[in-house]
């Protein structure tokens, strides 16, 4: 089985396309970094226009902490799909190349090349996520300095602690690894009833897109659905940067305002996860290779 | 001798096709045997299920005298294939899919080993090219060259030859050969063209809408005194005359494709091409066609591919 992770990762990282993802990331947040290193100024004026009239900030809100949270917000909804690009491409590019047959006439169960496959794709996904975070939340403190987090919440505002923020980053990367692998599951799920890598791909993003827009919707009939869909969960990352507050409305330091909700979430997502392989595995045994 | 492959009443049904239909045959070690039969036959389809990529309707596959679906892992650790395009991983180097596939087979390849293998299907010089960069009869040789990589003792080679220009055949055909000859090897080796198969093959199959049509030695098959021969002639109809008045009367055939069909010994040629001068036929061309090729036209059903079968 080792061999067969060794080999996967292997053909996934001498692929040019592998890299087309971390170079997207990294143009897209050298970007926005640049734009606010040199009107961040104006960009948190227009953060605070709405809260303006109502409290004073002293100090510049801008640093390395808020400028990684604002590109997570703007990234998590891209990344997916910069994973399903390979998580896709897994058995349905191996069948487009025609090295599929060759692959299972080799001395290993499809089962265990399957998992390996997939065991490939989520390393691929979570070096995408470390890639995010490096870039992003790293390169931004080195740039920006640290301080303090203001968050403008829909309602509410959240200030976080400068000492009480990197753990939460830490949490919301690992439950966006787990969000991630959720969409490389899916798109591996699509890969196996394909012969080309597009149809997988776009089936995958249009399902992340049908059901982000039934989890956001807020039509009765459809709330029933939505703590069943994996989108509903796939940003509950956010859930990290949301703290208990004592009696005088002082944020307590460690907390998290719904610990519960993240377990939730979690569990969802693993359930679609097993489910998606676990799927994948049990059609694609069953399957005869005519490509 | 040892009976390397065994298949019984292999059936596979497509929803309402029956691509192979209660096929039985078997392989002895060191054939080169010949699976033989026209596009869409079955052949690939059966090949498929000998090497657990289809999944069996009905029947039995024995290879080692081990059953396929309960041994899978230990058969095939021992098959080498070609399965009919000889595709790899065009962004790889010859090297590098090499590797990965001996890796894939279960070995551990040190670099000579890659290097020699690379070096005997004549690829050695471009071991650190990029695949795409390759022309269709060096893919072909990688493919071989990758089936071999772990010293098999079976090697099913699927139409090997599509595709590839006249010395890419005549490579593969001695690789075939080479194979058999000098390391020993069954190999099974299918074809749509039997000029391909006849050169090499020591036992054939022909097969023809998934059922069997024969299965026997090839030197059997190729009877020498079933020698079909095609006559060409400036005037068919005099020359018809003429043959009809001699000898060869008994052995005339009749007429094929603008062609006088006689069917004799292999050893009588000489004595025909004689006779046909003295009667003043003027000759154009006397083609033998072997009779292993003249069967595969009268069991296989179609003769609308009688002009690839004869090339």
């Amino acid at each position: 089985m080792l061999t067969l992770i060794q080999i996967e990762l292997y053909k996934i990282f001498r692929r040019p396309r592998t890299y087309i993802a971390f170079g997207a990331i990294a143009a897209l947040i050298l970007i926005i970094q640049f734009g606010l290193k040199v009107d961040g100024k104006s960009y948190a004026d227009f953060l605070m226009k709405d809260v303006g009239g109502t409290m004073e900030i002293d100090g510049n809100i801008i640093n390395g902490y808020l400028i990684c949270y604002i590109m997570l917000q703007l990234l998590l909804v891209h990344v997916p799909l910069l994973v399903a690009l390979i998580a896709a491409d897994m058995i349905s590019g191996e069948a487009n190349m025609g090295t599929l047959r060759l692959l299972l006439s080799k001395p290993y169960s499809r089962t265990e090349l399957l998992i390996a496959k997939f065991l490939a794709a989520t390393v691929y996904t979570i070096m995408l996520l470390i890639w995010l975070a490096i870039l992003a939340l790293f390169v931004s403190m080195w740039i920006f300095g640290v301080g303090d987090m203001f968050l403008m919440k829909s309602s509410y505002v959240v200030l976080i602690s400068q000492n009480d923020v990197f753990w939460r980053y830490a949490g919301a990367f690992v439950f966006a690894a787990l969000a991630m692998v959720t969409v490389a599951a899916l798109g591996f799920l699509l890969s196996i009833f394909a012969e080309n890598s597009i149809g997988p791909i776009v089936a995958t993003m249009s399902i992340i897109v049908f059901f982000t827009i039934l989890s956001t919707l807020n039509i009765p009939i459809f709330n029933v659905l939505k703590p069943y869909l994996f989108t509903t969960h796939l940003i509950s990352w956010k859930e990290f940067f949301d703290l208990k507050v004592n009696d005088a409305n002082e944020a307590i330091i460690g907390s998290i305002q719904n610990p519960q909700r993240i377990i939730t979430s979690a569990l969802v997502l693993l359930l679609h996860i097993v489910g998606f392989v676990g799927s994948a595995i049990f059609i694609f045994n069953k399957k005869d290779i005519l490509s | 001798m040892q009976q390397i492959v065994q298949v019984t009443d292999l059936t596979k049904q497509f929803k309402n096709l029956t691509a192979v239909n209660q096929l039985s045959f078997s392989v002895n070690e060191g054939d080169v045997y010949g699976f033989l039969g026209q596009n869409g036959a079955g052949k690939s389809t059966s090949i498929r299920m000998m090497l657990t990529l289809i999944e069996p309707t009905k029947g039995n596959i024995e290879i080692f005298g081990m059953n396929l679906s309960k041994h899978r892992r230990e058969i095939l650790r021992n098959i080498g294939a070609v399965i009919e395009k000889p595709d790899v991983y065009k962004y790889l180097s010859a090297y590098d899919n090499l590797q990965l596939f001996a890796r894939l087979s279960g070995i551990k390849p040190t670099r000579k080993l890659l290097m020699d293998q690379l070096e005997m299907v004549g690829l050695a010089q471009r071991a650190d090219d990029k695949v795409k960069t390759f022309s269709q009869g060096m893919k072909q040789r990688l493919g071989i060259g990758i089936a071999l990589v772990h010293n098999p003792q079976l090697i099913i080679l699927d139409e090997p030859t599509n595709g590839l220009d006249p010395q890419g055949i005549a490579d593969i055909r001695n690789l075939i050969l080479h194979l058999s000859r000098e390391m020993n090897k069954t190999v099974i080796v299918s074809s749509h063209l039997l000029s391909e198969i006849e050169q090499i093959a020591t036992r054939v199959l022909i097969i023809d809408k998934g059922k069997k049509l024969v299965e026997g030695n090839a030197s059997e098959l190729l009877d020498p005194s079933q020698t079909i021969v095609e006559l060409q002639t400036m005037d068919n109809v005099f020359a018809l005359q003429q043959i009809k008045l001699s000898k060869w009367i008994d052995k005339l055939q009749g007429q094929r494709n603008n062609s006088i069909v006689i069917k004799l010994d292999r050893r009588e040629i000489p004595d025909l091409h004689t006779d046909l001068a003295s009667m003043q036929i003027q000759l154009l061309s006397l083609q033998p066609r072997h009779s292993l090729e003249d069967y595969f036209l009268q069991v296989t059903s179609g003769n609308q591919h009688v002009d690839t079968y004869t090339n």
